[in-house]
């Protein structure tokens, strides 16, 4: 069987499955960012796999590139969240920090 | 032939990195991994013929986004004990949703007639994506920009030291100049 769009529909569907499953698993606030990023990846796959295999056209991978300048804005703003949270707590645990001062 | 053995070889270095980047106990094997799982999906653009967005994954993803992941996990030091703990209870849950989140997705991308077309060899898109941002997509490329500067200053003044908060410095600053 050729590769054709539902390989890449399936690995980025695997993809997806696995940042989700990171997302809620985590306590590590950096973790849960990781597997935010799994599942833009994962979008991002089905962006550029769509816009080869039935669109034909460039409209997939402009907001492919889009998605990737969202996704770098907003690691650096979690991040830096992380850090500052970081340093009024002391612990990056998403499940400790519960409140809304120190 | 070869492009479907590529492609699986790509698809395995995207997904058994992403496994762990998700189950590892250490949080630093799981930013190393993220950088496989990067890597993949930038090769598989490159399959399907998207090499700017190739090339754009790995200067911002790997060379920007992973950069800053990888300080943030060593800048922040987590307990052993912290990380893990809660029994396989705490697995069930986060694995009951995704198993089923990627069924329904696989049953609805292998069920649908998706409206294929023939695709001929892949072109150069680089010069392509520039005329759109300059013609199509000037309103969401400006804008896209306007919010890359405000999460800039905005990551900019969350990471500052509390000190330089209340303005301290600058009133001892101005006393300075007044008395001299």
């Amino acid at each position: 069987m050729t590769v054709g769009l539902t390989h890449f529909l399936t690995v980025s569907a695997l993809l997806f499955a696995l940042g989700l499953f990171g997302v809620m698993k985590r306590r590590n606030a950096v973790g849960i960012l990781m597997g935010v990023e799994l599942m833009l990846n994962a979008s991002n796959i089905n962006f550029v796999a769509f816009s080869r295999y039935v669109q034909h056209s460039i409209d997939g991978q402009i907001m492919a590139l889009f998605v990737i300048v969202l996704a770098a804005a907003e690691a650096a703003v979690a991040l830096a969240i992380v850090l500052a949270m970081y340093r009024n707590f002391g612990t990056v645990n998403a499940d400790t920090v519960s409140s809304l001062k120190r | 032939m070869t492009a479907d053995l590529i492609f699986y070889a790509l698809a395995l270095l995207t997904l058994v990195p992403a496994f762990w980047v998700v189950n590892s106990r250490n949080i630093v094997h799981a930013g190393f991994n993220l950088l496989f799982t990067l890597l993949g999906v930038a090769g598989l653009f490159a399959w399907l013929g998207a090499d700017f967005l190739a090339v754009t994954q790995l200067m911002v993803y790997v060379g920007g986004v992973l950069v800053l992941v990888l300080f943030t996990v060593m800048m922040t030091r987590v307990p052993r004990a912290e990380g893990s703990g809660g029994g396989a209870a705490r697995y069930l849950a986060p694995g009951v949703l995704a198993l089923g989140v990627f069924a329904l997705l696989f049953k609805v991308s292998s069920g649908t007639q998706w409206a294929v077309v023939e695709t001929g060899e892949p072109l150069p898109t680089t010069a392509i994506i520039g005329a759109n941002f300059m013609t199509n997509y000037i309103f969401p490329f400006e804008y896209v920009s306007l919010v890359l500067l405000v999460a800039l200053i905005g990551a900019a003044i969350l990471i500052r030291e509390p000190k330089g908060i209340s303005g301290d410095g600058d009133s001892e600053a101005g006393d300075a100049e007044v008395q001299s």
